[in-house]
């Protein structure tokens, strides 16, 4: 079993996250890279999906011009080879670019199951997994909290808006999960070390197959015409409570038109 | 006016789901709308008659015995097909599961351009420009699609006021080349209707945290909801422990809300919290520790213990109310 995990570097949630006005895209001179927690998990289900299936292969994907380090740390925890999509060509690639990037470079590395996170820290979008299993024609099933992964299929829960479904599907295809999915191991040092030498192969546009060629070049795309800081919040009143509290707070919501 | 192509998510008996509405008003607001749905042949007539009941003009059909069965298969290939008979600028879909992946399968398939999540929407000649807002809204972007279709997710909005029922005009779609999809084995209605308004459109939401401490307690945050009218939200933590459905958290993994009155109740604020609720009109916090993050974006602090503060509030809030 082949399984791609797609993983992405965004700005640490726990630092301050900022968008550039000036070029409209993440300013990430402004805040560390990590992997995101989401990817994390994804990471996680394959290799515990390996855990017990020691011929599995585990190749994780991410595009991005710094990403090698967290391609690195997903390593470092057991997979197996990393594939790495850089270029330049790809500055300001918006979600059809991006799902047509991963989609060539899943085509060429070759899978039964890909597993990504259902929606990234920085982006939010959740598309990208949808866009990926249509560009490889291929079933999806998306926002699992539970995963089954047997030699030819995948079972989950899937809690949609109004109500929660068991779904499955015949490999190959692609799932989404989401964080009540499994927390991720740490990398031991021995996997540290053995990270290094793994294989880790980089990638340009032009090793992407001819259907991200077309989409890059033809399809329509979304484009950032501006950015705009809202501005900080300030606090209001704080008040000890000494038994008036409840007084002052109805006052307070009461002048708001709020009660 | 352009045609709109709206995708309605139904239940499997044919009633359109709680974005319906808000998302049609989007539409007109537009161009004209037109409604696209797959659904099984059984319940065809009660949907087209539930659309035309919010003033749907238009509808655009596959009758599809999958429609419920494959995931977002029967949905998908209908849209696709809208689009062909339409030929429409925009998509609308709900940011919801399903209309996420349908929106991302229509997008790679007809080389569209796509955007999520949008806030609001504004038409400028033949461009729509897509508003959206980034890192808990902390940053707004705008933006427009170039070189062909939008395919554009909004996030859920309360509706307005209802159009005038009509009866709507039918037109069949007829069925598409599908990619193969998973199959539903089992469906579990969700939570039993709570009756109160949802998370993600109410004016008032009430959410609690860790400092709840159980289950039982969350009692206390619902009925301080009650109170208020407004919905119930929770910590990712209160979430984790099991306090609270997994619908109601709130945060940078959860719901975004922007409500006009946020009551947090033994939550710290952190800074995955505050990414979904921080564009609130007004914040109330109620924490025993004066030092918790919350109180740094709150409109009114409360030093003091939720368990005394809280059943207090609620009889004073409903002697207000009377
Ligand atoms: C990638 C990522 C995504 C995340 N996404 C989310 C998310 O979507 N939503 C989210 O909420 N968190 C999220 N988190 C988690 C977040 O970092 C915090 O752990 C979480 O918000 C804390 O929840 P809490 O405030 O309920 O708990 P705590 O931080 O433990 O705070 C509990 C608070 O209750 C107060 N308290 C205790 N007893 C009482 C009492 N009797 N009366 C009044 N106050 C009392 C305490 O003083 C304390 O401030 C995310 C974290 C990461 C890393």
């Amino acid at each position: 079993m082949k399984i791609v995990v797609l993983i992405k570097e965004v700005p640490d949630t726990w630092g301050e996250r900022r968008l550039d006005p000036g070029t409209r895209r993440v300013d990430r001179a402004g805040s560390d890279g990590v992997l995101d927690e989401i990817g994390e998990r994804a990471v996680e289900a394959a290799l515990a999906y390996k855990d017990g299936a020691a011929d599995t292969e585990v190749v994780v994907v991410s595009m991005g011009p710094s990403s090698t380090s967290i391609l690195r740390r997903a390593l470092a925890m057991g997979a197996t080879s990393a594939v790495h999509i850089v270029d330049d060509r790809l500055v300001g690639a918006d979600l059809g670019w991006t799902a047509a990037a991963l989609a060539g470079a899943i085509e060429r590395t070759g899978f039964d199951l890909v597993i990504a996170g259902g929606e990234s820290t920085d982006g939010r979008g959740g598309v990208i997994p949808a866009m990926v299993a249509e560009h490889l024609g291929v079933p999806l099933a998306t926002g699992l909290s539970t995963l089954q992964i047997s030699p030819d299929g995948i079972r989950g829960e899937r809690t949609a808006d109004e109500e929660t479904l068991t779904i499955s599907a015949a490999l190959p295809a692609v799932v989404s999960i989401t964080e009540r999915m499994p927390d991720a191991r740490f990398p031991s040092f021995k996997g540290t070390m053995g990270a290094k030498k793994k294989p880790l192969e980089v990638l340009s546009t032009a090793d992407l197959g001819p259907k991200a060629a077309q989409v890059i070049d033809t399809a329509a795309r979304s484009i950032v015409v501006e950015v705009v800081e809202r501005p900080a919040r300030v606090a209001g009143p704080k008040i000890v409570d000494d038994g008036t509290a409840v007084a002052q707070l109805v006052d307070f919501l009461s002048s708001k038109q709020l009660v | 006016m352009s045609n709109i192509l709206t995708f309605i998510e139904l239940t499997a008996d044919g009633a359109p789901r709680s974005s319906a509405a808000a998302l049609l008003q989007r539409a007109s607001q537009l161009g004209t709308p037109v409604a696209v749905i797959a659904i099984g042949p059984a319940h065809r007539d009660a949907a087209v008659t539930a659309l035309g009941a919010l003033g749907v003009e238009q509808v655009a059909v596959l009758a599809s015995e999958s429609a419920d069965g494959a995931v977002g298969s029967a949905q998908t290939d209908a849209v696709a097909a809208a689009v062909d008979a339409f030929s429409p600028t925009v998509v609308l879909l709900p940011h919801s599961a399903e209309g996420r992946d349908v929106a991302g399968r229509v997008a790679a398939r007809l080389g569209a351009g796509i955007v999520v999540d949008a806030i609001d929407l504004r038409a400028d000649g033949d461009s729509v420009h897509v508003t959206t807002s980034a890192f808990g809204g902390a940053f707004t972007v705008d933006s427009v699609v170039e070189g062909g279709l939008a395919v554009i997710t909004m996030r859920q909005a309360a509706a307005g006021e209802a159009a005038a029922a009509v009866q709507a005009t039918v037109t069949e779609l007829g069925s598409q080349q599908s990619t193969p999809a998973a199959v539903v084995e089992a469906r579990t209605g969700g939570a039993a209707a709570s009756g109160r308004p949802d998370l993600r459109s109410a004016s008032v939401v009430v959410s609690g945290g860790r400092g709840v401490g159980s289950k039982e307690n969350f009692a206390l945050v619902e009925q301080l909801a009650d109170v208020l009218r407004g919905a119930v939200g929770a910590s990712r933590v209160a979430v984790d422990s099991g306090y609270a459905a997994q619908a109601l958290q709130v945060g940078q993994t959860g719901r975004t809300v922007s409500p006009d009155l946020y009551i947090a109740l033994g939550i710290s604020g952190a800074i995955q919290h505050r990414a979904g609720m921080q564009t609130a009109k007004t914040i109330v916090a109620i924490n025993t520790d004066a030092d918790a993050p919350i109180f740094d974006i709150a409109d009114f602090g409360v030093v003091g213990d939720l368990f005394s503060v809280v059943p207090q509030l609620i009889p004073a809030i409903e002697a207000r109310t009377r």
